[in-house]
């Protein structure tokens, strides 16, 4: 089943009533028409309408959403996941919430960077206009500020990295808690660096948050040793860490060599739907979540077939890809169409198992 | 690929015995070798994948037009129904509900359940959870429907969809007296076709045999309940009573007695008016389902003809046993595409308003290939149907001639009577 948005909090009162009309719309729902009207009315599901496009930086664009209902609210560093269409075809993504809590306008914001190659990003970037209507998903994430809050912080960013952190600058901002905190963020341009002129503000403004930004196209990267130099106190601050995974790799180690690997919060964004470039046919080890059944598959086999050979009780038809009586909802992976030998997939992809092999690892909500 | 090679092909005996008549003509499909089936398997997928690579944005717009459609015009039906006991209101209200019910059940529900739309990922518009306004429940009409007709479409003894278990319309089914009422029941199967429908998905074949659980017929039993509550709610006791309510109220200062009188002609009208919709609604869709795999022209096969079949000669059956309606633009509309049933059973997941941009293609592989490309207008396709199911009531009877290899595209071979 295609992924759906969150449920949104509707006024049970309303909710009674719709419940009581749809005797008179079964099998849709009263939803089905009150959308005619404004598809932001759902109460199946959570939508928004996006209201600004902001370039944010020469990658990056923030996107101001108003949800269709009362936002539920988000803790700074969690993420949303966006239900866009792009030609035709729904996309989920999942992003880091930008914007704090508890806005007087009721919008949130997310901040993409631009993916070469990618579907969505390409979109958001270029060519969503102000009125479209997105479905969010859940709030998701456990990157977040301890409650309470740490004396010392030490943020670490890099590029979209900045995301999770900015939302939580913006909180402690809001609540005068800017008390003593290094910010050290890194990005390839010096015009790449999202945020650039808020962070600046925020710096100047408050003795207690300190930015330093590095440029790596001109420094290169940030290494573990440098740490003690830019923040000798480093062990003694609560961190929290986001950017590409090198990056986490050699801080992660650094902690668990020379610190509390208990005070470093790590945030990783989830890989691109590409992975790796294996070769044709290669199969792979299925998962089936719903079942949870774990099978494999040559590379020849289709996925319902390994399932089967598995043990797994699943869905099925015509066993050649007409009836779709088999899909389900891909999680994670790439799977290779018997039938044509092209390798595809994204999550929540509905796949129809029985012409379709797995291309490295795959999980199935089946 | 054969189409019986599955994990658990229908075990049923098939209900009428394979008569073979000699003198029947020989079926084109004994006539192609077997290199000219895989290369016309292979033009015909190449067909496919050329609409896959091209599906998108227009595409996305079309369904979502028409499901759009739909809704203005059922809302349109209802508010001239409250009105329903002003005879014009009455007319123009179930005419409008006839048709919103049409596009529902063919263009929109047929297809959508079909999965033509899932690649859009949209979970709105999705074959996994789509209901209909009719009384099949979804899941087990995809399983008849989507899995065994489209499947073994055609096959003596496989496909139910054939004669539906109560009709003979193949002159291969042996007779039995009960035939002799078939044109009746047919008659009285048009006008409650959905239910017809929903019965025939339960598949009495395998509850006799004990291949479907007790447990499993009781819950699709109440799945079919469940769906006919809430049309008998909806359609006989919601709307008529709205409309009542409105007449009483409307114009005010009349009478006790005369507000009920009101009420009652505002109830009993709306009554009629939505059945019958589900009468029109019923009527359309079996004579344009009946016109799809039964009129003179089409093969049937029988299980030898087929083992071990090919996907090329799984596309050669789907052709030589479907046939196509002529028609308007807003015909196939209102037919759910289901007019070009030829295309629809080569890729019965192609979004249905492609259906007509690929028909050319597919009539100059019939050309190519010395195949028939079934089709007629809705008068000769549905008398022909009835015809048979006149002339099957009684023993005996044998194939009809076939037209043979389609001319280049528009001319038309003459029909074979």
């Amino acid at each position: 089943m295609a992924e759906r948005g969150a449920i949104p909090q509707v006024p049970a009162v309303r909710r009674r009533a719709l419940r009581l009309i749809s005797s008179f719309t079964s099998p849709l729902l009263p939803d089905d028409y009150l959308e005619l009207v404004n598809p932001l009315w759902s109460t199946r599901e959570l939508r928004g309408r996006i209201e600004r496009v902001e370039r944010e930086s020469e990658d990056t664009v923030t996107l101001t959403i108003k949800p269709g209902w009362e936002w539920p609210g988000h803790r700074p560093g969690q993420y949303i996941r966006l239900g866009v269409e792009v030609d035709g075809i729904h996309h989920w993504r999942a992003y880091s919430l930008t914007s704090a809590p508890g806005r007087a306008d009721g919008c949130i914001t997310i901040t993409p960077k631009l993916v070469h190659g990618g579907r969505v990003s390409p979109f958001l970037f270029g060519r969503v206009q102000p009125g479209t209507i997105v479905r969010l998903g859940g709030v998701e994430g456990t990157f977040t500020l301890p409650d309470p809050l740490p004396a010392r912080l030490l943020f670490i960013s890099a590029g979209s990295g900045i995301t999770p952190i900015i939302s939580m600058l913006r909180e402690l901002d809001a609540g005068g808690e800017l008390c003593d905190i290094v910010h050290l963020h890194c990005s390839h341009t010096a015009e790449g660096v999202a945020f650039a002129r808020e962070l600046s503000a925020l710096d100047a403004r408050h003795p207690g948050y300190r930015l330093q930004v590095r440029v790596t196209g001109e420094q290169g990267r940030l290494a573990a040793p440098e740490l003690d130099a830019l923040c000798p106190d480093w062990p003694e601050r609560e961190a929290f860490l986001c950017g590409p995974p090198g990056l986490l790799e050699a801080m992660t180690e650094r902690w668990a060599r020379d610190g509390d690997p208990g005070r470093l919060h790590v945030e990783r964004f989830q890989p691109d739907a590409h992975i790796g470039d294996g070769e044709r046919g290669t199969g792979g080890a299925i998962r089936f979540c719903a079942s949870g059944v774990d099978a494999h598959s040559d590379g020849e086999q289709p996925i319902l077939i390994a399932g089967e050979t598995a043990g797994a009780q699943l869905p099925y038809g015509c066993r050649m890809g007409i009836c779709h009586s088999c899909v389900g909802r891909l999680r994670s992976g790439r799977v290779r169409d018997l039938r044509t030998g092209r390798v595809h997939g994204q999550p929540g992809e509905l796949l129809r198992t029985c012409v379709n092999a797995p291309e490295g690892a795959v999980e199935i909500e089946l | 690929m054969s189409a019986t090679h599955t994990d658990s092909p229908p075990t049923t005996t098939p209900p009428i015995a394979d008569e073979a008549d000699p003198a029947e003509g020989e079926n084109p499909l004994a006539r192609l070798t077997p290199e000219q089936i895989e290369s016309l398997g292979r033009e015909l997928d190449a067909i496919h994948d050329e609409v896959y690579a091209d599906l998108g944005e227009r595409d996305a717009r079309y369904i979502r037009s028409t499901i759009a459609l739909h809704r203005r015009l059922v809302l349109a039906a209802r508010a001239l129904l409250l009105g329903s006991r002003y005879r014009p209101l009455w007319l123009a209200g179930t005419a409008a509900l006839s048709v919103a019910k049409i596009l529902e059940n063919m263009e929109i529900g047929h297809n959508v359940m079909h999965g033509q739309w899932d690649w859009m990922n949209d979970p709105d518009i999705n074959s996994r959870n789509w209901d209909w306004d009719t009384a099949s429940p979804a899941d087990a009409w995809r399983h008849s429907h989507n899995y065994e007709h489209h499947t073994f479409t055609n096959i003596r003894g496989l496909d139910r969809d054939l004669g539906y278990e109560i009709m003979r319309i193949d002159s291969h089914q042996r007779w039995h007296p009960v035939y002799l009422l078939q044109p009746l029941y047919n008659l009285v199967l048009m006008g409650f076709f959905e239910w017809g429908v929903a019965l025939h998905d339960l598949n009495f074949d395998a509850i006799r045999s004990g291949e479907k659980s007790k447990g499993k017929v009781i819950d699709e039993l109440k799945a079919i309940g469940v769906k006919a509550r809430r049309q008998v709610v909806k359609d006989y006791i919601a709307f008529p009573a709205l409309s009542a309510a409105l007449s009483a109220a409307l114009p005010p200062g009349r009478s006790g007695r005369r507000r009920s009188r009101a009420a009652r002609r505002g109830f009993r009208a709306t009554l009629a008016a939505d059945f019958t919709a589900n009468i029109v609604r019923n009527v359309w869709a079996h004579s344009i389902i009946f016109c799809g795999h039964f009129p003179d022209q089409t093969y049937t096969f029988s299980q030898e003809e087929v083992a071990d079949e090919t996907r090329g000669g799984w596309y050669v059956r789907q052709l030589l046993g479907s046939a196509n309606i002529d028609g308007s633009p807003l015909f196939h509309l209102l037919a759910g595409n289901l007019s070009f049933q030829v295309e629809h059973h080569l890729y019965p997941d192609m979004p249905s308003s492609r259906y007509a941009e690929i028909a050319p293609r597919v009539r100059d592989v019939c050309r190519r290939y010395g195949l028939p490309y079934n089709t007629g207008p809705l008068s000769r396709q549905l008398g022909t149907v009835h015809r048979t199911i006149l002339r099957l009531a009684f023993p005996g009877g044998r194939p009809r001639r076939k037209p043979g290899p389609t001319s280049p595209a528009g001319a038309r071979t003459a029909p074979g009577r």
